[in-house]
Order: structure tokens, then sequence, then C-alpha cells
């Protein structure tokens, strides 16, 4: 394996952070689920190299990292924007017109699911019942929870946060 | 503690907390402040009222007077009427949809009346972040009881007698679970709390865990006593923060009060929790997929058996059970099974907490006594279709159920009934949907739902996924 060409990639800081975390953990695979909840919250965003460091810390195959990371929506592999947008896409948000809200996003955004906009600052994704099923449809911008959504007045939300800039 | 004359109860539930409770807060806190009155009038931060549809909710004690769709901007005159001068702040009150006249208490509101609150004793009446006040409400008393009496048999005849099933979905009862993985004898077991809630409609395990969350460690640590275990995991979904963040609060203070640890109560019996967080994937809720994820690896589901408890965590016999399953433990050591088992139907007993929203007039969290029919949950304490459209369909059971129609209205509300009516009871998501809803729009929303979630490991799914 062509370890250490990849490691050069990494920002210092990043590779002692993530040995940190494998540490703290006592290198154990048995909490990789726990080491890459903590990585995530760290950087965002788990990128190839950082996976084939933790498989390395870890003591397990990198195949092994990437078929957790790809298993659970909660992980990724693309840097969220700087204002995640997330869309819920519950039942209850879905029956009181959910999709919409989502097709206005993307519209507005100019990105699809899963993707962030070409300056960083929105990435758009869709989860679950926030518990907020009295305000649907609902979505979340940067972690602000906005309730008793229409389509039209995406436009202004979206402004708002473009106007923070 | 000091010796209020007024509580100013304040929903932090995840829908008022949207609408602006944090804030109004704020401003009850610095009015006080600016009135001398800190020292008369406590505020406090709750669970979930259920209530959701009408939020933010403010609750004054002890006139048990329930305010609605409070305003930041309404702080001020709720102190200086009511608070100061003891009058009720009329606008503020729930106006009934029947005669329009205002309800103080929230008792007489159509959308609790029917109600029978257990598993949501503690919601929305103490500050989940107090220990102190869950004790007050006879809080480890269970705990304490069943250490004392130190007959594990005995506490689990009582379980069992008390007729409670399971509520993750299939209805397992629990003492029966329980007196399985206690006859394995082990050097480890553990006890494992469920709490992935997958149904994407719902959220009344997160409300328990935001709202109550020592009630589960209190079952928690009764159900590892009887079976044996020393070590409790939560597997909670990292979707929800805020019931990370009160659960943990939880555990660290029942540590501090040697609640958890070494020899609690001066018992030999040792006991501690530990989290484990879920990722997002709905296989994940089923036990044995649970359980592999806790173990760090892909959250794909085996066959039983074995069962857990028989080989679960670590290869270990493990009890897992779902949120809402144990915050019903406390409360029926302390009552007795009689009292548990005179509440339902014949093979029902209790209560469930449901999810209640879709197109209705009242959405929020509700717990109703078994036997309750769709109609009473729907035209009592929904409040019926909203926009006075017609019924069309409601959906029970998650991603697993199914939709019931007109004709199922009376069908009283248990297992049994909603599984022969062709759905099921599920973890507690309940959707209304009137007469402009598209079902095949609905069936295709469930059906991506499972395509994008399955583990891929059927045959059905993975030709739905390439067809
Ligand atoms: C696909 C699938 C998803 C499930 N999701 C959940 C869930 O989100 N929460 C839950 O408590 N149980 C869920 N279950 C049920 C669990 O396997 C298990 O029966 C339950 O946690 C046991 O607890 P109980 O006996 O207290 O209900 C699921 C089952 C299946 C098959
Ligand atoms: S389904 Fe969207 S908040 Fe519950
Ligand atoms: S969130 Fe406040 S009543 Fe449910």
């Amino acid at each position: 394996m062509d370890n250490k060409k990849i490691i050069i990639k990494m920002k210092p800081e990043v590779r002692e952070k993530v040995i940190e975390i494998c540490n703290n953990f006592d290198n154990n695979p048995g909490e990789l689920i726990n080491v890459l909840h903590q990585t995530q919250d760290f950087l965002g965003y788990l990128p190839a190299e950082v996976q084939e460091l933790i498989a390395e810390r870890l003591h397990m195959p990198t195949a092994k990292v990437y078929g957790v990371v790809s298993f659970y929506a909660f992980f990724t592999m693309t840097p969220k924007g700087k204002y995640p947008v997330s869309v819920c896409m519950g039942t209850a948000c879905y029956v009181r017109g959910g999709e919409k809200i989502l097709d206005a996003f993307k519209k507005e955004l100019g990105v699809e699911v899963g993707q962030t906009d070409a300056n960083g600052l929105f990435s758009l994704t869709s989860l679950r019942c926030v518990g907020a099923c009295g305000l649907a449809p609902v979505a979340l911008v940067d972690g602000k929870v906005f309730g008793r959504l229409a389509p039209a007045m995406i436009k202004d939300i979206v402004k708002e946060y473009r106007e923070k800039e | 503690m000091a010796n209020y004359k007024y509580h100013i109860l304040l929903c932090g539930g995840t829908g008022c907390t949207a609408s602006e409770s944090p804030k109004i807060k704020e401003n009850f806190i610095q009015l006080l402040a600016e009135k001398n009155l800190t020292d008369d009038v406590q505020v406090v931060t709750t669970g979930c009222f259920g209530f959701c549809e009408k939020g933010p909710i403010v609750k004054i004690l002890p006139d048990n007077t329930f305010y609605t769709q409070v305003k930041p901007e309404d702080c001020r005159e709720i102190i200086d009427e009511h608070i100061i001068k003891g009058r009720k702040v009329q606008r503020l009150l729930y106006e009934n949809p029947e005669d329009n006249k205002h309800i103080s208490d929230s008792k007489h509101m159509g959308f609790y009346k029917k109600q029978m609150r257990i598993a949501l004793r503690n919601c929305g009446f103490i500050d989940p972040e107090n220990i102190d006040e869950y004790i007050a409400r006879d809080g480890y008393k269970a705990l304490a009881s069943v250490l004392e009496q130190n007959d594990p048999k005995a506490t689990i005849d009582l379980i069992k007698k008390s007729g409670l099933r399971g509520r993750g979905g299939a209805g397992f009862p629990t003492g029966l679970k329980w007196e399985l993985c206690a006859k394995n004898a082990a050097d480890q077991k553990y006890i494992i709390c469920n709490a992935d809630e997958g149904d994407p409609g719902a959220f009344m395990d997160r409300s328990i865990l935001e709202g109550d969350p020592h009630s589960i460690i209190e079952a928690m640590a009764i159900g590892g006593f009887c079976i044996g275990a020393t070590i409790g995991l939560v597997y909670i979904r990292a979707e929800y923060p805020l019931a990370i963040h009160r659960l943990q609060i939880a555990i660290n203070q029942a540590r501090e009060y040697g609640l958890l640890g070494k020899n609690i109560f001066g018992t030999d019996f040792d006991f501690d929790i530990i989290l484990r967080y879920g990722a997002g994937a709905f296989v994940c809720g089923e036990e044995t997929a649970l359980i592999h994820s806790m173990e760090g690896l892909r959250g794909e589901p085996t066959f039983k058996p074995p069962f857990p408890a028989v080989e679960g965590y670590l290869k270990k016999p493990s009890n897992v059970n779902n949120v809402e399953t144990y915050a019903n433990i406390p409360v029926i050591i302390n009552k007795g099974w009689e009292w548990f088992s005179s509440i339902g139907t014949e093979k029902s007993k209790g209560t469930k907490v449901f999810a209640l929203a879709g197109q209705i007039n009242n959405v929020g969290l509700i717990e109703v006594p078994m036997g309750i029919t769709l109609r009473e949950v729907i035209y009592e304490i929904g409040g019926g279709i909203k926009g006075g459209k017609k019924f069309k369909a409601v959906q029970t059971g998650g991603p697993s159920g199914g939709c019931l129609t007109e004709k199922f209205l009376d069908t009283p509300i248990d297992y049994d009934n909603l599984v022969a009516a062709g759905s099921m009871m599920g973890s507690g998501g309940m959707i209304v949907m009137d007469e402009t809803s598209c079902m095949v729009s609905v069936a295709k929303f469930y059906l991506d739902f499972t395509v994008e979630e399955s583990c891929g490991k059927c045959r059905q799914q993975a030709s739905v996924r390439n067809p």
C-alpha cells in the first residue's frame, strides 16, 4: 500500500487529531463507528485518506472502514456547506408537502440532494422526522428549524443566509 | 428547594424550540429579574407537552394554567397580569373549537381528556436536566424496592403478570423476554435500549428521552438486575443531539447520586450505562442489525436463532427493549401489575404513545389506553381533519405498516386488531390523510423509503432497486 503519499496530502493537525481520536478509543476496531462519529464531528466529512488512516490505526482493512462509512446515511464523504440545509422528508412532512419544499431548495440552490454548491456555502440533504411535525413541513438551515414552510418562502430564507456573507 | 410561589413551565420540545421557546425563557428570566421576582417564580424548561400544534406552550403552576401559542412579546403580560395580579391572560388560553370558550386547565381540553399518561408521565412536568425533580415524582423508588427485595425472579414475574408487551413494534411480552435472557448463564450480559426510532414520521422515543431520561436509566438498571447484566447500552440516533445531551446529563447525575456505578443502594449490584450512536440506517432498528452496528460493523440483520438472549452483543446474552417499553417499567413496579393489567384490552395492556400527525387539527404526541378507537383518537383527541375536509386513511406501523380506511375507524386499537385490519401497531407513528391525499404517492413514498433503507440483502429489494 502506498500510504505515505496519501498521508502527505492530509494536514498534519488533521492527522494528529484523527490519531488522537483513535487512541481515545484504544484503537479498538469495535469502536469504529464512534471513531467515525468523532472524526466527522471535527472534520465535517470523512475523505478517503482519513478513512485509510483510521483503518491503519484500528488495524483493519480500509475496505471495511469504507464499507461502514458507505452503509450509514449519516456519514458523508463530501464536505458540507457552511450552511447545511436539510429538508424533512418524514411522513408527516411528506403528506404536508415536504417534497415541494425540497424541490424549491434544489431550484434555489442549484444543487441536488447530497451535493454542495460551487462556493461551498450551501449543501442539501433530506432527513427524517425531526420531531417538529406540528410545524410540518419543516427544514433545517444551519441547525435552525424553519416550520410551516411553503415553496414561495424558500427564496427569502436562502437570501437571508446569502446576505450574511 | 426554594419556596417558589409560581412555577413557569416552558416547553423545550423540538417543535416549541423551533418556534422560539428559548427566547421566551430568556424574556421571562429577564422580566422576573427586573421585577425582583426571581426568588418567587421558577422558570423550568420541560420536555414536550404533546400539544405541539398549539406550541409554544407555557404552563403556570400551581393553578395549572395552560397558555398556547405564546410569543416572546407575550411574556410581559403574563408576568404583569398573571404572576403579579393573579389574573389569567384570556387571549392566550386555548379556545375550545366547539363553543369558542376558553379553557385554562389542560385536563378539560379535548386533546387531553381521553389521554392517559404512563410512559409520558413526566414529560412536560419536570426539568429533565434535574434529577431531583425526577426523584420528587417517585423516581428511582422502583429500583430501590427491586434491589431491596433482591428477588429478580419475583420482579420478572411481576412484569410478566402486568401483560406489558414491547412497544418497539413486534409486541413481544417483555417479562418473558427478560426471563429467557435471565436463564442463560454467562460471565457478562448486556441490557440494551433501542433508541434508533426508525419510523420516519415519529418522535415518541425521542420525546421520552428528551423529557424524562431518568425513567429509561432507572428501568434499564431494573432490567439489568433482573437478567444479570452489569452493563447497559443505549443505541441512539446521532440525529437526536438534544436527546443524547439530556441522556448524558442524566447518566452523569445518576452516577453522582450513586444510582449508577458500584454497590447501588448499598447492595452488591453494580450497573452502568454507555451510549452508542446510530448513524442513519433504518434497518439498524432491527435488533440483530442494531447489535452488529454497536460492534462497529455494518448494520446488517442476521437470522434468528441465535436470539440475542442467547448470543447478542459481543456474543453474550443480551436483552433489547424499546425506549417506551422501558419507560413503563418503573410505574408498573410502583403501582403493581394489577393496576397496569386493568388498563387496555385482553391481550394488549396499558397505553401506547403515538405521534399523531398529517392532515389533522391537533398534531402532537399522545398517549392513550389500548382499546381506544381510531375514531376517538382522530376526532376527539386529534380534533378532526384539517380544514373540515373528509377523512381518507390513517397510516400506522411505519414503513412496514399499512393504511386503514374509514371502515376501520371504530376498531379498538391494540396489537392484534391492527394486524387483523391489515396494518400493525409499529412503534407509534400515526399519520392521518384527507380526501386530497394521493394514496399512490403515499405508497411510492414508503416504497422509496424501503428501497433506500434496505440493506440490499433480500432478492425483492435488490430487484426493486435494479429492475
Ligand atoms: C426493519 C425493522 C426496523 C425496526 N426498527 C425499530 C425501531 O426503530 N425501534 C425499535 O424499538 N424497534 C425496532 N424494531 C424492532 C426490534 O427488532 C425489536 O423487536 C425491539 O427493539 C424490541 O424491543 P421491544 O420488545 O421492547 O419492543 C425494528 C424491527 C425491524 C424488523
Ligand atoms: S415528519 Fe417532518 S418533523 Fe416529523
Ligand atoms: S414540542 Fe412543545 S408541545 Fe411538543
